[in-house]
């Protein structure tokens, strides 16, 4: 993991989720723009988990490798299975469950750096 | 006078609605127009999306985690680790209850968010006061701190919604 960039994704899906909640104040349902850039944020993502592959494979060692990989791939699901849910019935409410998707971002971010850095769980 | 029949729905409002009852309209206070006040919302409707959507975060992260205790160092802490994975049967069950529809899961789901309710509260002042017998967290440890309290907020938000689509 390179913690630099998981805190610059971090702060990406924080914006992304401020900007969702000032929809939901404006009783927006989500639009496309909003749509497009949890799309963008699925991207880095990605991005993030291929950057943690090419370093476990020369040698990186987290805490409990068990547990990086589950919150890795996990991070990968969030985003599109809550937006699949999200959009099944829209109204503003949608808006707020990506906002709240988006939160678990960072937090799963945090999560894996600590793991990377040593932590067992 | 010509044989023309009121519509149904006055004829017999509770056959058209059987969600209505007489506490319909009072709990949204007449400021939503876009909704008829007589409609209950199901538990998986509207803000309650919101809601299991958090419930269930909370449901794979306490599944996950009770999962790791368990499988790798349950002889440690045998007690906060079988605390954990009743947690996460509480929360797997509450987000599968909510996001149904029908009295038979409005009940299973107010029944999952009172365990939530009671867990968190005990189990909070249990690890608050007997620090030794909680040598690891639980989510529920210290009425849910670590995870910035969203445990001791998520089932009262839960209880009030439960309230609010109560079939009549």
């Amino acid at each position: 993991m390179i913690t630099g960039y998981a805190i610059a994704v971090s702060a990406c899906a924080a914006g992304i989720a401020v900007w969702a909640f000032v929809l939901v104040v404006l009783h927006r349902e989500p639009e496309k723009p909003l749509l497009v850039g949890v799309g963008v944020l699925e991207a880095l993502l990605a991005v993030q988990v291929v950057i943690s592959v090419v370093m476990l494979i020369g040698g990186g060692e987290p805490g409990s490798m068990l547990t990086f990989l589950a919150y890795l791939f996990g991070s990968l699901l969030v985003l599109p299975l809550g937006t699949v849910w999200a959009l099944a019935e829209r109204t503003r409410s949608s808006t707020a469950i990506l906002g709240v998707l988006c939160l678990t971002v960072p937090v799963l971010l945090l999560r894996m750096v600590e793991v990377w850095g040593g932590a067992s769980a | 006078m010509p044989d023309e029949p009121a519509s149904p729905q006055y004829s017999n409002p509770q056959y058209s609605n059987p969600q209505h009852s007489s506490r319909g309209g009072s709990s949204r206070g007449g400021s939503s127009h876009r909704r008829p006040s007589t409609e209950r919302p199901a538990t998986a409707s509207g803000p309650g999306r919101v809601l299991i959507v958090v419930y269930a975060i909370f449901a794979v992260a306490a599944t996950s985690r009770a999962a790791v205790q368990i499988a790798t160092r349950f002889g440690e802490a045998p007690v906060p680790y079988a605390l954990s994975a009743f947690a996460a049967v509480v929360y797997l069950l509450a987000t599968f209850a909510l996001a149904r529809t029908g009295t038979t899961w409005w009940r299973v789901a107010l029944t999952a968010c009172s365990v939530e309710m009671t867990g968190v509260l005990v189990i909070g002042a249990l690890s608050v006061f007997d620090r030794a017998a909680f040598p690891d967290a639980t989510v529920w440890s210290n009425f849910g701190m670590g995870y910035l309290f969203i445990p001791l907020v998520l089932p009262v938000v839960g209880l009030l919604w439960l309230r609010r689509t109560r079939p009549a």
